[in-house]
């Protein structure tokens, strides 16, 4: 099975930046504080850090999608 | 060009083609039936709002939804500054129009047809309302215009549908697409008004005329519109994978030394004119070599304008355009701009020139809509082609095309 996918939706997030203090490894800030996702894959030892990130967004603007099935 | 073709017929400054000399010249409309979508698809048709995606794959993903009844919605915002060939033809051909959006609801059982054309393109909304009159009352039934708000997203296909479902011309985040969930709920085809008019010249004449009207691998005619530099600015109809250069002669050639191409419009990007020259029109071959056809665009810079100035002229537009719902658009937009204009103005910041390189490598993907992914786009293209200029203004403050035209 393929790894999940994080997915930013753009109009929600309002650059709270929680996502990046949480999974650095995968997240970092622009000079604005909106999330620049470095690799949407995630990796199974960083499972459980996505779906805190996921989790602390105020906005729900961090989702973990399936990837899509092919 | 000899044969039938878009723009053949009556002169462009006769204003519109009516029923009759359109039916005498193509000959009467055949059924769009689901047939329809086979015959586009070995055409090798691809959209002609700036995104050149194949048409019949566009169809197929809105016939393949099961339940509700499609719609189709006419793409004629024509938000981007530089164009002007949409409006041209709404004004000129909007039979054609009304045509392929006809042939498109036949071939995908939709029932709704809208027409959605920019506000302020009065004269092409007032063509298509006066074709449609002549229009049987079956046809008339089932299109209704719809005025697009003059804004530079609102053409952007997400922006359309939810304009027409809440009245907001902004884009959505997707999925889903309007393919999946656009007007109405519906399963929705928004497809621009050039595509629709090639849509009923394939349908009349088949798809291996329309491949034979261009070079092997980029079928059919485009739609340009060509400006700047040029003697006889406007639009004009050209084989797809014919030279750029071909095109520049078509508008009656040079008026003045050329600097630079800005091919696409202000989502394209800029090209050396030496390198210009050359490209063959073929939005997919463009793409591959870093370039973009965009709307079909080719505005030519004369050799005493500055591109640094002129891009940073251009990005400041682009940022007043964002919908401002995406954070990265609205800060990272004003600050690429505020850093361009500085350069162009010779009061830039030591690493002003670092960092809008380093922006508009973080742009990409991180907008809702592609607006951001635009303006980076046209950024790269002008530090690849204006680079030493850029260093110039950067270094010394002031203006290289300045200093050479003096010299």
């Amino acid at each position: 099975m393929d790894a999940p996918r994080l997915r930013v939706d753009p109009i929600r997030c309002d650059g709270h930046g929680l996502c990046a203090e949480l999974l650095p490894e995968l997240i970092r800030l622009d000079d604005w504080g909106y999330p620049i996702v470095e690799t949407a894959a995630v990796p199974g030892h960083l499972a459980a850090h996505a779906r805190r990130a996921v989790a602390a967004c105020p906005l729900q603007a961090l989702r973990l999608e399936a990837s899509p099935a092919r | 060009m000899t044969g039938p073709s878009l723009l053949a017929g009556p002169d462009l400054r006769a204003g519109m083609e009516s029923a009759a000399g359109h039916l005498s010249r193509l000959g009467p409309l055949p059924p769009g039936a689901a047939s329809l979508i086979d015959v586009l698809e070995r055409s090798g048709l691809r959209g002609r709002g700036g995104a050149a995606f194949p048409v019949a794959r566009k169809w197929r993903a809105v016939a393949e939804r099961r339940g509700a009844r499609p719609v189709v919605l006419v793409n004629g915002a024509e938000g981007e500054p530089l164009s002007r060939k949409d409006r041209v033809l709404m004004e000129t051909r909007p039979h054609l129009v009304l045509d392929g959006a006809l042939l498109a609801a036949g071939a995908l059982g939709a029932g709704e047809v809208l027409l959605y054309v920019g506000a302020e393109h009065a004269a092409a909304a007032t063509a298509l309302g006066r074709a449609l009159a002549e229009r049987p009352e079956a046809e008339r039934r089932r299109v209704r215009t719809v005025a697009a708000p003059p804004r530079y997203v609102a053409g952007e296909e997400s922006a359309a549908v939810r304009f027409v479902n809440d009245g907001v011309a902004l884009p959505t985040v997707t999925p889903p697409r309007p393919s999946e969930r656009g007007v109405g709920g519906r399963p929705t085809l928004v497809q621009n008004v050039e595509t629709l008019a090639h849509v009923a010249m394939v349908a009349r004449f088949g798809d291996a005329w329309f491949r034979g009207l261009g070079a092997p691998g980029t079928p059919g005619t485009a739609l340009l519109t060509v400006t700047g530099a040029v003697a006889r600015p406007g639009v004009l109809e050209v084989a797809q994978g014919s030279a750029l250069g071909d095109a520049v002669a078509a508008a009656g050639g040079l008026s003045d030394r050329a600097g630079a191409v800005l091919l696409g419009g202000y989502f394209g990007g800029w090209v050396g004119a030496e390198e210009a020259w050359g490209l063959r029109l073929d939005a997919p071959g463009l793409r591959s070599a870093g370039h973009s056809l965009g709307c079909g665009v080719v505005a030519v810079l004369p050799g005493h304008r500055c591109g640094v100035v002129e891009t940073a002229r251009i990005l400041t537009h682009l940022a007043g355009q964002s919908a401002r719902q995406c954070g990265p658009c609205v800060f990272g937009l004003a600050a690429i701009a505020g850093a361009v204009q500085r350069i162009a103005a010779g009061t830039a910041e030591a690493d002003d020139l670092e960092r809008v390189r380093r922006w508009s490598g973080e742009l990409r993907g991180r907008g809702a809509c592609a607006h951001p992914d635009g303006a980076a786009g046209l950024l790269l293209s002008a530090l690849r082609t204006f680079g030493d200029d850029f260093l110039h203004h950067h270094r010394h403050g002031g203006c290289a095309v300045a200093t050479r035209e003096a010299a």
